[in-house]
């Protein structure tokens, strides 16, 4: 028993990150109906640029998560307006293969600056590195801190998307982007606005793995990215509870299958479970029904 | 009939034209102007050849994106390569043969088994369905005892030369064109301008997108099934979401729904990655800059959804003496 609440803890640390960059896929697939596959490699920038705020600049904790979350913004919104922009009336799969172009461009441009070799985050101290046992289990802070921020970035983007004037645009686009644009909604700032949040979002996630992980290399983008994905699909794409659902649902199953079977399988066993969900309900656990037009 | 109309009979053209390409290679190899070096980045045109037009079968003239192609081939390698490495030694050239058709029709079943299920989605959803299957299929190399884990397997005997390149190639590019010409390629094409539309005109949409999937599936295994008996080692990092990318680029490249496209596409691409080979640092670098240009620039690629054709040579011809005449 103590084992199994040991691995949920686990479960929901990972299924946090997988939550927060599964959050910038779903938003832009709502907006765009394009999988952002340069997504993941922005993640891997924020982990970057937070390795150098630390060890470089010496910055503490905090300021390092706002200069991370602020480069990959400003990347973000860089890589939509060059790479995007342009393709936003041409077909779906050019669209894709550009998103998997800047994908590869960011990879390999890293990997040319900083080198392939993994780099190894510097050791945290103070209330960070703090370990407390609940019963037999440990709980480090940093896993209290983890999941909290998700928790607390999540409720701060229902608000925004539910509450403010920007996230009733951001609604409208989704739902219909011409007639949005008829109603006097500024469309091209709006989805510059998405890929702001979905960026600010995965820097977060970038710094919070290296921190909890260690190791940042530049190609660590990759599988957590298509995880995250898979997260956004399962729990509904362009859902954010279902992000959420997707992300903690998706953590858990590869802790558990870790944990209880072979190691070697959990990333077989995820991506089966995204043929399953796709299979037997294509629009995810909270996705809407969208009826086909003749 | 006259010897002038027996020439303008296609089939006869077909058969000229390829004669040509391959007594020309064969003088060149057997002069010694075409060295290891060369032979080696022709076997890699060849292969890219035959997995690009497959998946033009399947995304160009189907419509169904698939991220997964490597996935295929990797089966057809690892198949033929088990295969070829088990059967005692006195069976020669047999061995490859039967490997090849073993890995063939193994990566067919394989597709037609991930077809069924997967072919009910569309778009996007297909797209990181078959990316999904790729990767599962990968894991299962990594992790089994007969495929020897990440290692891979070496010391896979080598048969593969110009004559059989020249067959199998040749050979798989005339199947999917036939096909295409016949009446379950037409069905192909009206699925890819309107799925809806052709379902309400009688095609069996869901068959015949399997039948796409399997014909481009078996023609990947061959691809692989060439690629381990010439380059000895396999191992499955070489058939990841890469490799997959690798094939989609050289299709679009040429053009969605041209065969002739991604015959060029795959020559120029091997080509400029041989010239570049010298950079290999900012090599990918250079290749993803290409791949967002071109999106960008021409997004239908070289050929469009047009081939290489005499008439269309003419008409290219007609317009610049037009053009000279203008001016």
């Amino acid at each position: 028993m103590d084992q199994f609440m040991q691995q949920v803890i686990n479960g929901l640390s990972l299924g946090s990150i997988y939550a927060l960059i599964a959050l910038g896929y779903t938003m832009v697939y709502g907006i765009i109906n394009l999988i952002n596959f340069a997504h993941c490699d922005i993640y891997m920038i924020g982990a970057y640029v937070g390795y150098f705020c630390l060890t470089v600049f010496k910055l503490d904790f905090v300021t390092t998560v706002l200069v991370a979350m602020a480069a990959c913004t400003v990347l973000g919104v860089t890589i939509e307006k060059v790479a995007y922009k342009p393709l936003r009336n041409s077909s779906r799969i050019t669209a894709l293969i550009t998103a998997i172009g800047v994908s590869l461009f960011l990879e390999y441009g890293m990997m040319f600056l900083v080198g392939p070799n993994v780099r190894t985050y510097p050791e945290i101290t103070g209330l960070l590195a703090e370990k407390f046992n609940i019963g037999n289990v440990i709980v480090s802070t940093q896993q209290v801190i983890i999941v909290g921020i998700s928790l607390l970035l999540m409720v701060l983007l229902q608000f925004i998307v539910k509450k403010t004037r920007i996230g009733k645009g951001m609604r409208a686009v989704t739902l219909d982007a011409d007639a949005a644009r008829l109603m006097g909604i500024n469309v091209d700032s709006t989805i510059s606005f998405t890929f702001v949040l979905g960026s600010a979002f995965a820097g977060i996630a970038g710094v919070l793995v290296g921190v909890y992980y260690n190791s940042i290399n530049p190609l660590m983008g990759y599988l957590p990215g298509l995880k995250a994905f898979i997260a956004a699909v399962f729990g509904g794409i362009g859902s954010i509870p279902g992000a959420m659902i997707g992300g903690y649902t998706i953590g858990m199953v590869e802790v558990m299958v870790s944990g209880y079977a072979n190691s070697m399988y959990k990333d077989a066993v995820v991506f089966a479970i995204l043929i399953l969900i796709l299979i037997v309900k294509p629009t995810g656990l909270l996705g809407r029904n969208v009826r086909e037009k003749v | 009939m006259s010897v002038k109309e027996l020439v303008k009979k296609p089939v006869l053209r077909k058969g000229i034209g390829l004669g040509a390409v391959f007594i020309i290679v064969q003088l060149l190899l057997m002069t010694g102007v075409m060295n290891d070096y060369y032979f080696a980045t022709l076997v890699t045109i060849c292969i890219n050849i035959i997995l690009a037009s497959s998946l033009n079968l399947i995304t160009g003239f189907t419509g169904q994106l698939s991220l997964g192609h490597a996935g295929f081939m990797s089966i057809g390698a690892y198949t033929c390569a088990i295969f070829m490495m088990n059967v005692p030694p006195g069976w020669g050239v047999g061995a490859f043969l039967a490997g090849v058709l073993l890995g063939a029709v193994a990566a067919g079943v394989v597709g037609l088994l991930v077809g069924l299920p997967t072919l009910r989605l569309r778009g996007d959803y297909l797209a990181i369905a078959t990316l999904g299957l790729s990767e599962i299929i990968r894991i299962i190399m990594v992790n089994l005892d007969i495929t020897n884990g990440a290692a891979g397997l070496s010391g896979v005997p080598r048969f593969v030369n110009w004559i059989w390149l020249f067959v199998f190639t040749a050979g798989v590019v005339l199947l999917i064109a036939n096909f295409l010409n016949s009446k379950h390629g037409r069905a192909c094409k009206a699925i890819r301008e309107d799925e809806i539309a052709a379902d309400t005109m009688g095609v069996n949409t869901t068959r015949y997108k399997v039948i796409a999937f399997i014909v481009g599936a078996f023609s990947a295994g061959i691809a692989g099934a060439l690629y381990a008996s010439y380059f000895y080692v396999i191992k499955p990092d070489l058939f990841g979401f890469l490799k997959s990318v690798d094939i989609l680029v050289i299709v679009v490249l040429g053009g969605l729904g041209s065969l002739s496209g991604s015959i060029l596409a795959a020559i120029l691409l091997a080509v400029m990655s041989s010239l570049l080979q010298s950079f290999a640092e900012i090599r990918m670098v250079l290749y993803a800059v290409m791949l967002v240009a071109i999106m960008i620039f021409r997004p239908q690629g070289l050929m469009g959804s047009k081939e290489i054709s005499l008439a269309l040579l003419k008409k290219f011809g007609k317009n610049l003496t037009f053009k000279k005449k203008r001016v």
